[in-house]
Parts: C-alpha cells; sequence; structure tokens
C-alpha cells in the first residue's frame, strides 16, 4: 500500500515536472524569474533598504505560485488530455494525484528557491529558530495555495477560464498583499483589506520574525491563528467541494 | 471476469442542461464478458453512460453494478478492477509512448520496475516498439492513438471501457486496432462505443443501441436482427419495377429500393427478379438495417411534433 502511494505520487512528478522540463525548460526560467523580478523592482525602488522584506517576498510568492501553477497543469491535463479521467478511474485517490501533481510543482521552484536561500543568506542571516519560522511560513503557503488551485482546477472546463482563474488567484494573493513589503506602507482604510489575504499575514509573521517589523508577540499569535486556521478551511473546502467524480 | 453488468432505472440529467435527460431510466443485465458496444447517434448518451460506469460521473439517480460492485457506492473497489480511455483522451505531447503507459500504469498501482516491463511488452504488441521513445507530438494521430489502446492493454484491468477508440483512424489501422481489441476482449470485459456499425457487428457480443438516452435495443446482433418483423433485405436499382409483396419497400440509403421481407417471400421475390432479369442483391437484414429501424422507429415517434 505504501509502496503504491509511492509510485502513484511519483507518476505525477515525473509527468507533470520531470518529463516536462526536459522539453520545456523555458518553463523552468520563467518560475525563477517571476518572484525575482518583484525582488528586484522593490529592492531598488527602496534603494536596497527593503531588500530583507523583498526576500521574504520572494519565499511566499514561489511557494504560493505553486498553487497557481497546479491550477493550471491540473485544468490542463484534465480539459485537454482527460488524463484526470483516466487517473478517477483508477485506484489513485484525489489526494494522491493532487499530492504528487503538487510535489511536481515545488520541483519547478527549487531554482528559485536556491537563489533565494543564497540572497537570504547574504542580506538576512537568518538564525535557526527564525530560519524555522520561515519554512513554517511557506509551508502554510504552499499548503494553502494548492487547496485553492486543486478546488478551482476541478471547477475548471477549458483553458480561457483556467487562464482566467491562474491571473486572478496571482494578483489577490501575491500581487495586491504587501508581501514584498511591510503592511505598515499600506495607508489605514486599505491595510484592512489587505487582510484578507493569507499572504499578508505570512509577510507580516516572517517580517516580525527577521526583525523588519515588530509587533506585539499577542498579535503574531493571532496572525498564525489566522494563517493556520486559514489554511485548514480551505482544505476542508479542496475536499469538500474538489469535484473529483463529476456531477 | 465472470458476473453481469446491470443497470437499473440509470438516470442523468446534467446540471446546466435545463431537466433534459441525457440518460433516460435505462436498465439491462448483460453477460460482464466479451464485448459490450454501444451505438447510437451524436448526443445519444453512450459517453455519459460510459463516464457513469467507469465512476467518473455520478447518475441523478438509479443503480448499476459490474460484477456486482455498485458503481457509485463501491467506486473505490471497482476502480482497481477497471481501465478507461475517454473519447477526447490524448497523449501529453511532452511525454514519450514509454512514459506515457509507465506513469499510467504506476497510477494504477504498479511499482516502477513492472511497470516499464509492462509497458515494453504491450508497446510491442500494437508494434510501436521502435517509436517507443519518440516524442508523442511528433506521432501521427494513428500511432497515438495505438499508445493509448497500448496503456489499456497493459493494464490488464477487469473490465476496460473505450469511447470511440477508432474515430479517425484508417481502415487499415482501424482493422488492426480491432486485433487488439480482441485481444483484451478474450479475457476480460471490454465496453466499446463506436459510430462504425461494421466495427460493432465485427467485435460486439452484445450490441446496446442507444437513443435519446434510452436503450432502445440491446442483445446479440442475432437476437437483434430477430426481433425485427423481416429478417431479408433485398436492394433493388431505383428504375425497378417494385412488384406485389409481403414486405416494405422503402426508398434505400444508396439511392435504390429497399425491401424488406421475411425469408420464404425473398426466396420467391428472388425467382421473380431473376425471371424478369432484374439486377438485385439479397441479404440477411444487417445491424445498419437494424440500427435504422430502431432509431427511425423512435424518429417517427418524435418527429412529427
Ligand atoms: N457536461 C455536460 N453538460 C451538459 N450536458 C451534457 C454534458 N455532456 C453531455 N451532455 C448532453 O448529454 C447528452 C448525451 O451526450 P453524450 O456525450 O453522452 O452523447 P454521445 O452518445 O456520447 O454522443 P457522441 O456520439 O457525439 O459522442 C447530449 O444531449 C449532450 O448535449
Ligand atoms: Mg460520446
Amino acid at each position: 500500500m505504501k509502496s503504491r502511494f509511492f509510485g502513484q505520487v511519483t507518476a505525477a512528478v515525473l509527468v507533470n515536472s520531470l518529463y516536462e522540463m526536459r522539453n520545456y525548460p523555458v518553463v523552468l526560467v520563467n518560475t525563477v524569474l517571476s518572484p525575482l523580478s518583484f525582488l528586484l523592482v522593490i529592492a531598488f525602488v527602496s534603494k536596497g533598504g527593503l531588500i530583507g522584506d523583498a526576500i521574504e517576498g520572494g519565499f511566499i510568492m514561489s511557494m504560493f505560485s505553486s498553487g497557481v501553477s497546479l491550477q493550471g497543469d491540473l485544468s490542463h491535463l484534465k480539459n485537454d488530455f482527460k488524463l484526470q479521467d483516466m487517473v478517477v478511474a483508477s485506484p489513485t485517490s484525489p489526494f494522491t494525484y493532487v499530492t504528487g501533481m503538487a510535489l511536481a510543482e515545488l520541483v519547478y521552484s527549487i531554482p528559485a528557491l536556491a537563489v533565494l536561500t543564497v540572497l537570504a543568506w547574504i542580506f538576512i542571516h537568518p538564525s535557526a529558530v527564525q530560519a524555522l519560522v520561515l519554512v513554517g511560513v511557506m509551508l502554510m503557503m504552499f499548503l494553502s495555495s494548492i487547496a485553492i488551485g486543486f478546488t478551482l482546477a476541478t471547477f475548471s472546463s477549458d483553458i480561457v477560464q483556467s487562464f482566467a482563474f491562474s491571473r486572478l488567484i496571482s494578483t489577490l494573493f501575491s500581487t495586491l498583499p504587501p508581501v514584498y513589503y511591510p503592511v505598515t506602507y499600506i495607508p489605514l482604510p486599505f491595510r484592512y483589506a489587505a487582510y484578507l489575504s493569507p499572504t499578508t499575514y505570512a509577510a507580516v509573521i516572517s517580517q516580525n520574525a527577521t526583525g523588519f517589523l515588530s509587533e506585539p508577540g499577542a498579535s503574531i499569535a493571532i496572525d498564525w491563528g489566522i494563517m493556520i486556521a486559514v489554511t485548514v478551511v480551505l482544505f476542508l473546502v479542496a475536499a469538500k467541494k474538489a469535484r473529483w467524480r463529476e456531477v | 471476469m465472470g458476473g453481469e453488468l446491470v443497470c437499473s432505472e440509470l438516470t442523468k440529467v446534467y446540471d446546466s442542461s435545463k431537466g433534459k435527460r441525457a440518460l433516460d431510466a435505462i436498465s439491462l443485465a448483460v453477460p460482464a464478458r466479451g464485448v459490450l458496444s454501444l451505438i447510437g447517434m451524436n448526443g445519444a448518451g453512450k459517453t455519459t453512460l460510459v463516464r457513469i460506469l467507469a465512476t467518473q460521473l455520478a447518475p441523478t439517480s438509479g443503480v448499476a453494478t459490474i460484477d456486482g460492485v455498485d458503481v457509485v457506492k463501491e467506486a473505490k473497489r471497482l476502480r482497481s478492477r477497471i481501465a478507461v480511455i475517454p473519447q477526447e483522451a490524448r497523449t501529453v505531447p511532452w511525454m514519450t509512448p514509454r512514459q506515457t503507459v509507465l506513469t499510467y500504469l504506476m497510477w494504477r498501482g504498479c511499482t516502477y520496475s513492472e511497470s516499464k516491463k509492462k509497458a515494453t511488452d504491450a508497446l510491442g504488441r500494437v508494434g510501436m516498439q521502435e517509436q517507443s521513445d519518440v516524442m508523442n507530438r511528433r506521432l501521427s494521430g494513428g500511432m497515438k492513438r495505438k499508445v493509448l489502446v497500448a496503456t489499456v492493454l497493459a493494464a490488464d484491468a477487469d473490465v476496460s471501457f473505450l469511447d470511440e477508440p477508432t474515430t479517425g483512424l484508417d481502415p487499415v489501422s482501424r482493422r488492426e486496432l480491432w486485433g487488439f481489441l480482441e485481444e483484451i476482449a478474450r479475457k476480460h470485459f471490454l465496453i466499446l462505443t463506436t459510430h462504425y456499425l461494421e466495427e460493432a457487428e465485427e467485435l460486439a457480443n452484445v450490441i446496446g443501441i442507444m437513443d435519446r438516452g434510452k436503450m432502445v435495443g440491446i442483445g446479440s446482433l442475432e437476437s437483434l436482427r430477430s426481433s425485427l418483423k423481416y429478417q431479408y433485405s433485398i436492394r433493388l436499382p431505383a428504375s425497378a419495377q417494385v412488384p406485389q409483396l409481403d414486405g416494405v419497400a422503402t426508398p434505400g440509403r444508396d439511392g435504390g429500393v429497399q425491401i424488406l421481407t421475411n425469408e420464404d417471400e425473398a426466396y420467391r421475390l428472388s425467382q421473380l427478379f431473376l425471371g424478369s432479369g432484374t439486377r438485385f442483391s439479397v441479404n440477411r437484414v444487417s445491424l445498419d438495417d437494424v440500427f435504422f429501424h430502431y432509431v427511425r422507429a423512435d424518429i417517427g415517434e418524435h418527429g412529427a411534433q
């Protein structure tokens, strides 16, 4: 049973990243460049002052973009090749399928994460505890984004719709919210809107952990609570609403 | 595989279809072995039925079981015993045939090495050992289809569903695929949809004729034939004089005249045409005739509205 799970996950990683990468290296270039491009813009505009925030933003965005890509890839494999239909009618469970597909997205993020890790090493020098906080935040971002990606993918029926979903999640959750700079830069009434996105909490927690922001401990505890709660809720929604067998 | 495929009042109304029944209370019981071929016009409900039986789509009401396993309640159990090629399945262009079959088998629960061995074997059986490592995007349409058939062949599942596997293939390739389908059906149950009636005639043990969500006729070719009032078909050129006869004469689909009649009358008419030097041909009614009988009868019934 265990080896079967491993094989099923491996199949998804092969289809969705390893085989694909060999053919379309340009996809890889894209996943490296997009989190780094924002980072550069923010670092230059702030004359280097926000480089630490921006690096953390890069981590959050590359994790969050896993879900965005997952949505696109799942939709593509489902609608254009009917691959998902073939997998539905096999012993692979939706959980296993999505785990594999999501890990494949993570494989794509490895180069970006490597570059960011080097930058973090140079500009942030996190302690072990700080690094642990960053990794925890990234994990939450990864999990919540794939839950969103999977749920939306099961509803998308063609490429135009799936493309629109991708743009929407990435704008709403990673471009608009203050991921690359402190939330305090946003004037007050708008700041409340920023708190609608889980990525904002991720950024606040990261920035606070590495001293770019100083929030009271209670408030950070609440941020963690909200981030974890949102992730759990998104997973529950995915488990309940996502369509494995169509209706 | 033993047992039966049983459907009872199986009905499907798609959410978006304003109450229209894509499947309308289908009930049937057929042995779950050999080939069951579903035929019917576009939109008749073939794909809908296949997707429900293959656990991909939820029925609105009704029950279906294969070898006693409920397709809804026991989907998990069934899924380890079935393999599917959906109607619009395509090979992933950035993978090779070997990778395609290999990953499918891994999803079906085989280990990597087991899958690799089975993939090589299945691709060899469909005559693709040479192209096993060529990118799918560089294969012809027919070869891509063979790759998909190889996945099902390799899966060796108790029940295989193939939704129009031969559509768009040239006549030679189609016949070649028939060979593989026969091979699958020798050991397992194969549910096949097709628009090529000769394909159903050639391969099927049981033929289901669908029309507007209903199963209007189901059985072996022989039993479908004998459900018709007339068993013989005589074709005459358009110019021929049609005598008084016991049977029906209709404009044939080939532009001539088609007479449907019984055996004795067919014999009598043959003598008559031979005597008068009229060109004619006489045959048992074909699946074409059966199909048009069932579907046309239905059109006649509703067409007046
Ligand atoms: N996803 C869907 N949503 C709404 N209606 C659908 C959907 N899929 C099929 N239908 C409708 O259900 C009916 C049966 O369609 P189905 O695809 O089962 O027919 P079919 O016999 O497979 O046709 P074809 O030979 O063209 O493949 C049609 O009227 C079709 O328009
Ligand atoms: Mg169809």
